[in-house]
Protein backbone atom coordinates (compact mmCIF):
# COMPACT_ATOMS: atom_id res chain seq x y z
CA UNK A 1 0.00 0.00 0.00
CA UNK A 2 2.87 2.06 0.93
CA UNK A 3 4.21 1.45 -2.25
CA UNK A 4 1.39 1.91 -4.09
CA UNK A 5 0.67 5.71 -2.81
CA UNK A 6 4.16 6.71 -3.31
CA UNK A 7 4.22 4.73 -7.19
CA UNK A 8 1.34 7.28 -7.99
CA UNK A 9 3.35 10.55 -6.33
CA UNK A 10 5.47 10.46 -9.28
CA UNK A 11 4.51 13.51 -11.65
CA UNK A 12 4.54 10.51 -14.13
CA UNK A 13 2.00 8.32 -13.00
CA UNK A 14 -0.12 10.89 -11.49
CA UNK A 15 -0.41 12.77 -14.65
CA UNK A 16 -2.20 9.89 -16.37
CA UNK A 17 -3.96 9.04 -13.31
CA UNK A 18 -5.37 12.78 -13.21
CA UNK A 19 -5.78 12.79 -16.80
CA UNK A 20 -8.21 9.80 -16.32
CA UNK A 21 -9.77 11.23 -13.48
CA UNK A 22 -10.74 14.90 -14.24
CA UNK A 23 -13.31 14.04 -17.06
CA UNK A 24 -15.42 11.60 -15.28
CA UNK A 25 -14.88 13.99 -11.99
CA UNK A 26 -15.95 16.98 -14.28
CA UNK A 27 -19.00 15.20 -15.24
CA UNK A 28 -19.87 14.33 -11.91
CA UNK A 29 -19.59 18.02 -10.71
CA UNK A 30 -22.02 19.07 -13.76
CA UNK A 31 -24.48 16.79 -13.07
CA UNK A 32 -25.09 17.32 -9.03
CA UNK A 33 -24.81 20.82 -9.66
CA UNK A 34 -27.79 20.70 -12.05
CA UNK A 35 -29.62 18.43 -9.13
CA UNK A 36 -28.76 20.69 -6.46
CA UNK A 37 -29.76 23.95 -8.43
CA UNK A 38 -32.83 22.23 -8.62
CA UNK A 39 -33.55 20.86 -5.35
CA UNK A 40 -32.23 24.64 -3.79
CA UNK A 41 -34.74 26.50 -6.56
CA UNK A 42 -37.24 24.17 -7.74
CA UNK A 43 -38.23 21.76 -4.87
CA UNK A 44 -36.52 23.75 -1.39
CA UNK A 45 -39.72 25.96 -0.17
CA UNK A 46 -39.13 29.33 0.99
CA UNK A 47 -37.66 30.39 4.31
CA UNK A 48 -41.01 31.58 7.07
CA UNK A 49 -37.90 34.52 8.36
CA UNK A 50 -36.00 34.95 4.79
CA UNK A 51 -38.75 34.50 2.40
CA UNK A 52 -36.64 33.73 -0.89
CA UNK A 53 -33.76 35.03 0.03
CA UNK A 54 -32.10 32.53 1.83
CA UNK A 55 -31.56 30.73 -1.41
CA UNK A 56 -28.02 31.94 -1.40
CA UNK A 57 -26.88 29.73 1.44
CA UNK A 58 -26.85 27.45 -2.05
CA UNK A 59 -23.93 28.88 -2.80
CA UNK A 60 -22.62 30.53 0.62
CA UNK A 61 -22.46 27.68 2.74
CA UNK A 62 -20.63 25.47 0.64
CA UNK A 63 -18.60 27.87 -1.38
CA UNK A 64 -17.25 28.73 2.56
CA UNK A 65 -16.58 25.39 3.36
CA UNK A 66 -14.65 24.83 0.32
CA UNK A 67 -12.54 27.75 1.35
CA UNK A 68 -11.33 26.28 4.54
CA UNK A 69 -11.02 22.88 3.27
CA UNK A 70 -8.76 23.80 0.17
CA UNK A 71 -6.96 25.26 2.56
CA UNK A 72 -6.33 22.56 5.11
CA UNK A 73 -5.21 20.29 1.81
CA UNK A 74 -2.63 22.92 1.05
CA UNK A 75 -1.59 22.59 4.41
CA UNK A 76 -1.45 19.04 4.21
CA UNK A 77 0.34 18.76 0.73
CA UNK A 78 2.96 21.34 2.32
CA UNK A 79 3.67 19.47 5.35
CA UNK A 80 4.18 16.56 2.63
CA UNK A 81 6.76 18.73 0.43
CA UNK A 82 8.60 19.81 3.43
CA UNK A 83 9.26 16.71 4.98
CA UNK A 84 9.49 14.07 2.29
CA UNK A 85 10.20 16.68 -0.73
CA UNK A 86 8.23 15.02 -3.03
CA UNK A 87 7.83 16.80 -6.32
CA UNK A 88 4.32 16.23 -6.84
CA UNK A 89 3.93 18.09 -3.38
CA UNK A 90 4.58 21.50 -4.50
CA UNK A 91 2.63 21.33 -7.40
CA UNK A 92 -0.17 20.18 -5.46
CA UNK A 93 -0.40 22.85 -3.53
CA UNK A 94 0.07 25.42 -6.29
CA UNK A 95 -2.88 23.49 -8.12
CA UNK A 96 -4.97 24.33 -5.29
CA UNK A 97 -4.20 27.57 -4.00
CA UNK A 98 -6.16 29.54 -7.40
CA UNK A 99 -9.41 27.50 -6.22
CA UNK A 100 -9.20 28.01 -2.93
CA UNK A 101 -8.68 31.69 -3.42
CA UNK A 102 -11.95 32.26 -5.58
CA UNK A 103 -14.24 30.53 -3.22
CA UNK A 104 -12.69 32.90 -0.64
CA UNK A 105 -13.86 35.82 -2.59
CA UNK A 106 -17.17 34.01 -2.93
CA UNK A 107 -17.72 33.51 0.25
CA UNK A 108 -17.38 36.96 0.91
CA UNK A 109 -18.96 38.44 -2.11
CA UNK A 110 -22.44 36.00 -1.18
CA UNK A 111 -21.98 36.79 2.23
CA UNK A 112 -22.17 40.69 1.57
CA UNK A 113 -25.30 40.08 -0.84
CA UNK A 114 -26.62 38.22 1.73
CA UNK A 115 -26.02 40.55 4.84
CA UNK A 116 -27.35 43.35 3.14
CA UNK A 117 -31.14 42.44 2.88
CA UNK A 118 -30.75 40.64 6.58
CA UNK A 119 -28.58 42.57 8.54
CA UNK A 120 -28.84 45.54 6.28
CA UNK A 121 -24.90 46.05 6.07
CA UNK A 122 -22.86 44.69 3.18
CA UNK A 123 -19.92 44.38 5.70
CA UNK A 124 -19.29 44.44 9.27
CA UNK A 125 -15.49 43.56 10.93
CA UNK A 126 -17.06 40.89 13.33
CA UNK A 127 -14.52 38.09 13.34
CA UNK A 128 -16.11 35.24 11.25
CA UNK A 129 -16.21 37.98 8.26
CA UNK A 130 -13.08 39.34 9.32
CA UNK A 131 -11.25 36.03 9.47
CA UNK A 132 -12.77 34.80 6.24
CA UNK A 133 -10.98 38.02 4.63
CA UNK A 134 -7.77 37.11 6.25
CA UNK A 135 -8.38 33.73 4.92
CA UNK A 136 -8.69 35.09 1.18
CA UNK A 137 -5.67 37.74 2.17
CA UNK A 138 -3.52 34.77 2.89
CA UNK A 139 -4.91 32.80 -0.45
CA UNK A 140 -3.38 36.13 -2.42
CA UNK A 141 -0.39 35.81 -0.35
CA UNK A 142 0.84 32.13 -0.90
CA UNK A 143 -0.33 33.17 -5.14
CA UNK A 144 2.15 36.32 -4.50
CA UNK A 145 5.09 34.81 -2.84
CA UNK A 146 4.94 31.33 -5.48
CA UNK A 147 4.90 32.97 -8.64
CA UNK A 148 7.38 35.94 -7.67
CA UNK A 149 10.10 33.53 -6.53
CA UNK A 150 12.06 32.17 -9.89
CA UNK A 151 13.52 29.13 -8.58
CA UNK A 152 10.29 26.31 -8.18
CA UNK A 153 11.88 24.43 -5.36
CA UNK A 154 12.36 27.80 -3.50
CA UNK A 155 9.22 29.44 -4.39
CA UNK A 156 7.39 25.89 -3.28
CA UNK A 157 9.11 25.97 0.38
CA UNK A 158 7.95 29.75 0.83
CA UNK A 159 4.93 29.13 -0.32
CA UNK A 160 4.56 25.76 2.01
CA UNK A 161 5.25 27.93 4.95
CA UNK A 162 2.41 30.29 4.67
CA UNK A 163 -0.16 27.52 3.86
CA UNK A 164 1.02 26.14 7.36
CA UNK A 165 1.11 28.85 9.61
CA UNK A 166 -1.66 30.32 7.56
CA UNK A 167 -3.93 26.82 8.44
CA UNK A 168 -4.24 28.10 12.23
CA UNK A 169 -6.72 30.63 10.67
CA UNK A 170 -8.88 27.72 9.78
CA UNK A 171 -10.24 26.42 13.28
CA UNK A 172 -10.60 29.98 13.87
CA UNK A 173 -13.12 30.99 11.39
CA UNK A 174 -14.86 27.78 11.97
CA UNK A 175 -14.99 28.50 15.68
CA UNK A 176 -15.54 32.60 15.38
CA UNK A 177 -19.17 32.13 15.93
CA UNK A 178 -18.78 30.21 18.94
CA UNK A 179 -15.74 32.24 20.39
CA UNK A 180 -17.04 35.55 19.83
CA UNK A 181 -20.47 37.25 19.83
CA UNK A 182 -20.74 37.87 16.59
CA UNK A 183 -23.41 39.15 13.88
CA UNK A 184 -22.82 36.13 11.93
CA UNK A 185 -25.71 33.30 13.26
CA UNK A 186 -24.42 30.17 13.53
CA UNK A 187 -27.53 28.87 12.01
CA UNK A 188 -30.08 31.47 10.10
CA UNK A 189 -31.99 28.73 8.66
CA UNK A 190 -34.98 27.42 10.92
CA UNK A 191 -34.10 23.91 9.46
CA UNK A 192 -36.56 22.37 12.30
CA UNK A 193 -39.40 24.13 11.50
CA UNK A 194 -41.46 21.74 9.51
CA UNK A 195 -39.99 18.21 8.55
CA UNK A 196 -40.27 18.46 4.77
CA UNK A 197 -38.80 22.04 4.26
CA UNK A 198 -35.82 21.08 6.67
CA UNK A 199 -35.00 18.15 4.15
CA UNK A 200 -35.37 20.05 0.99
CA UNK A 201 -33.14 22.77 1.89
CA UNK A 202 -30.53 20.70 3.57
CA UNK A 203 -30.50 18.37 0.73
CA UNK A 204 -29.86 21.10 -1.90
CA UNK A 205 -27.22 22.61 0.45
CA UNK A 206 -25.48 19.26 0.98
CA UNK A 207 -25.84 18.45 -3.02
CA UNK A 208 -24.35 21.50 -3.63
CA UNK A 209 -21.57 21.28 -1.30
CA UNK A 210 -20.53 17.67 -2.86
CA UNK A 211 -20.80 19.07 -6.31
CA UNK A 212 -18.13 22.09 -5.26
CA UNK A 213 -15.52 19.29 -3.71
CA UNK A 214 -15.98 17.32 -7.01
CA UNK A 215 -15.35 20.50 -8.90
CA UNK A 216 -12.28 21.35 -6.90
CA UNK A 217 -11.06 17.67 -7.42
CA UNK A 218 -11.59 17.97 -11.32
CA UNK A 219 -10.03 21.17 -11.82
CA UNK A 220 -7.52 20.37 -9.43
CA UNK A 221 -6.53 17.35 -11.62
CA UNK A 222 -7.02 19.46 -14.78
CA UNK A 223 -4.59 21.96 -13.63
CA UNK A 224 -1.88 20.07 -11.63
CA UNK A 225 -1.73 18.05 -15.19
CA UNK A 226 -0.54 21.36 -16.65
CA UNK A 227 1.89 22.49 -13.47
CA UNK A 228 3.60 18.66 -14.09
CA UNK A 229 4.04 19.19 -17.86
CA UNK A 230 5.64 22.79 -17.33
CA UNK A 231 8.22 21.57 -14.63
CA UNK A 232 8.97 18.10 -16.13
CA UNK A 233 9.13 19.47 -19.60
CA UNK A 234 13.05 18.72 -20.13
CA UNK A 235 12.05 15.00 -19.29
CA UNK A 236 11.88 12.29 -22.12
CA UNK A 237 7.87 11.24 -20.80
CA UNK A 238 6.90 14.59 -21.32
CA UNK A 239 8.32 14.84 -24.69
CA UNK A 240 7.02 11.72 -25.59
CA UNK A 241 3.49 12.55 -24.93
CA UNK A 242 1.23 11.62 -27.20
CA UNK A 243 -0.51 15.24 -26.29
CA UNK A 244 2.88 16.60 -27.15
CA UNK A 245 4.61 14.26 -29.78
CA UNK A 246 1.95 13.92 -31.64
CA UNK A 247 0.76 17.37 -33.01
CA UNK A 248 4.02 18.01 -34.31
CA UNK A 249 3.95 17.74 -38.02
CA UNK B 1 -42.22 23.84 -9.09
CA UNK B 2 -42.32 26.30 -6.96
CA UNK B 3 -42.99 29.35 -9.49
CA UNK B 4 -45.69 29.91 -11.39
CA UNK B 5 -43.77 32.30 -14.21
CA UNK B 6 -40.14 33.07 -15.38
CA UNK B 7 -40.70 36.39 -13.55
CA UNK B 8 -41.14 35.26 -10.30
CA UNK B 9 -38.79 32.98 -10.75
CA UNK B 10 -36.18 35.98 -11.28
CA UNK B 11 -37.84 38.47 -9.25
CA UNK B 12 -36.96 35.98 -6.36
CA UNK B 13 -39.40 37.39 -4.08
CA UNK B 14 -37.79 40.75 -3.96
CA UNK B 15 -34.19 39.61 -3.48
CA UNK B 16 -33.41 38.96 -7.21
CA UNK B 17 -30.49 41.23 -7.16
CA UNK B 18 -29.19 39.50 -3.70
CA UNK B 19 -29.60 35.68 -5.19
CA UNK B 20 -28.88 36.49 -8.60
CA UNK B 21 -25.49 38.21 -7.99
CA UNK B 22 -24.88 35.62 -5.75
CA UNK B 23 -25.22 32.80 -8.03
CA UNK B 24 -24.19 34.92 -11.16
CA UNK B 25 -20.93 35.73 -9.47
CA UNK B 26 -20.13 32.09 -8.77
CA UNK B 27 -21.36 31.11 -12.11
CA UNK B 28 -18.79 33.43 -13.82
CA UNK B 29 -15.39 32.75 -11.86
CA UNK B 30 -15.97 28.89 -12.13
CA UNK B 31 -16.68 30.09 -16.10
CA UNK B 32 -13.35 32.28 -16.02
CA UNK B 33 -11.28 29.59 -13.92
CA UNK B 34 -11.72 26.69 -16.21
CA UNK B 35 -11.28 28.86 -19.50
CA UNK B 36 -8.43 29.85 -18.03
CA UNK B 37 -7.33 26.58 -16.83
CA UNK B 38 -7.91 25.30 -20.49
CA UNK B 39 -5.49 28.24 -21.97
CA UNK B 40 -2.85 27.76 -19.45
CA UNK B 41 -2.90 24.04 -20.24
CA UNK B 42 -2.72 24.53 -24.14
CA UNK B 43 0.36 27.06 -23.50
CA UNK B 44 2.55 24.71 -21.70
CA UNK B 45 2.31 21.71 -24.45
CA UNK B 46 2.91 24.80 -26.86
CA UNK B 47 5.81 25.78 -24.93
CA UNK B 48 6.91 21.85 -25.02
CA UNK B 49 6.59 21.82 -28.51
CA UNK B 50 8.51 24.96 -29.02
CA UNK B 51 11.36 23.83 -27.07
CA UNK B 52 11.55 20.38 -28.66
CA UNK B 53 11.21 21.89 -32.33
CA UNK B 54 14.33 24.18 -31.25
CA UNK B 55 16.60 20.79 -30.50
CA UNK B 56 16.23 18.82 -33.31
CA UNK B 57 14.74 20.77 -35.91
Amino acid sequence: MTMRWFYYAAPQTFYGLAGRLWPWLAALALALTLAGLWVGFALAPADAQQGEGYRIIFVHVPASWMSMVIYLAMAFWAVLGLTFNTRLSGMMTRALAPTGAIFAFLSLWTGALWGKPMWGAWWVWDARLTSELVLFFLYLGYIALTSAIDDVRRADRAGALIAIVGAINVPIIYFSVKWWNTLHQGASVSITRSPSMAQMMLWGMLLMALAMWVYTLAIVCYRVRTLIIERERHTDWVKALPEVAGVKA
Amino acid sequence: MRWETWSDFWFMGGYGLYVWGSMGMTALLLLLEIAQAHLAHRRALALVRAEQSLENP
